[in-house]
């Protein structure tokens, strides 16, 4: 069982990092509509503020960590040059699929939109956390600001679904690979 | 904010928490107007190219980034100790929001 370091990047990047966030997102959508809804007679508890106010706050953290990975990381693999008259552009996920009319679509949509929308995420996460370290239980009394922190969410869910739609699209088609190989374990023999 | 400064939520001013809100559209927005102006004009993209292996992507967002922050941090002065007409600065921020979004979009963005 072997992984290459560029894949194991990408795996942390998006089955880490991403999935994580898309995955604590729905969750934070829950806790903030559920903790502060005015129909809600029971006020949230010291318990319920810390809880949030962690959570956020590492939701944030993952999604910078997620688009950081990306930007700095993986995308220059991703957008490598070949030298001129390279036939094999395995190593060079940009160019192979620039390289076919029925893939270039991944690149100049899926790459394109992919690589500006998911710094949405960060921003919309971190001033959710911000307003929640903020406010805290105060939050409840202020209804609209609650429902905009929500809406900042919901924006910032979609575009993580965008960004981990066309990641995962791009490196099915594309791969980043290459580096050293990392072994994991040596398999037996049949 | 402590834990146990809960009572009076009707008495904290709003204005902190507005001034997050239209910090975080503001600069949505930037990242898709910056991304939009390295696309359009090469001397910005050559320009944005802050770390060479990421390209013009590494301009694009560390402007934007600082822009947000110092925005956040203006307001956030000037709003903190008091309540803001919250509709209005939310409805900015959102519409703020949104357009970044669709901007960002590589169909939309080649109208411009």
């Amino acid at each position: 069982m072997e992984i290459t370091t560029r894949s194991f990047w990408t795996m942390i990047h998006g089955m880490g990092f991403g999935a994580l966030y898309l995955m604590a997102c729905s969750g934070a959508l829950v806790e903030l509509y559920r903790r502060y809804c005015p129909r809600n007679a029971a006020p949230p508890t010291a318990r319920d503020e810390v809880f949030l106010r962690v959570y956020l706050t590492a939701m944030a953290l993952i999604a910078w960590l997620t688009v950081l990975t990306g930007a700095y990381i993986i995308y220059p693999w991703y957008r490598a040059v070949p030298p001129p008259g390279t036939a094999n552009l395995a190593a060079f996920p940009q160019r192979l699929l620039l390289s076919s009319p029925f893939t270039s679509g991944w690149h100049s949509m899926g790459m394109e939109w992919k690589e500006h929308v998911a710094w949405i995420v960060p921003i919309c996460t971190t001033m959710a956390a911000a307003v929640v370290l903020q406010y805290g239980r105060n939050l409840k009394s202020h209804l609209q600001l609650r429902n905009l922190v929500l809406s900042f969410v919901w924006m910032a869910l979609f575009a993580a679904v965008v960004a981990g739609f066309f990641g995962a699209m791009i490196n099915k088609n594309a791969p980043v690979e290459g580096g050293t190989t990392i072994r994991i374990m040596q398999g037996g023999r049949r | 904010m402590s834990a146990s400064t809960a009572p009076n939520g009707r008495d904290f001013p709003n204005g902190g928490g507005a001034a997050s809100v239209l910090a975080a559209g503001i600069g949505s927005f930037l990242v898709a107007l910056f991304a939009l102006l390295a696309d359009k004009i090469a001397s910005i993209k050559n320009l944005m190219a802050f770390y060479k292996p990421t390209g013009p992507l590494s301009g694009v967002t560390t402007c934007a980034i600082v822009a947000w922050l110092v925005t956040w941090a203006i307001l956030y002065v000037r709003w903190r100790n008091r309540s803001v007409a919250l509709a209005r600065v939310g409805t900015t921020a959102l519409i703020l929001l949104i357009a970044g979004v669709l901007l960002t979009f590589p169909p939309i963005a080649d109208w411009f």
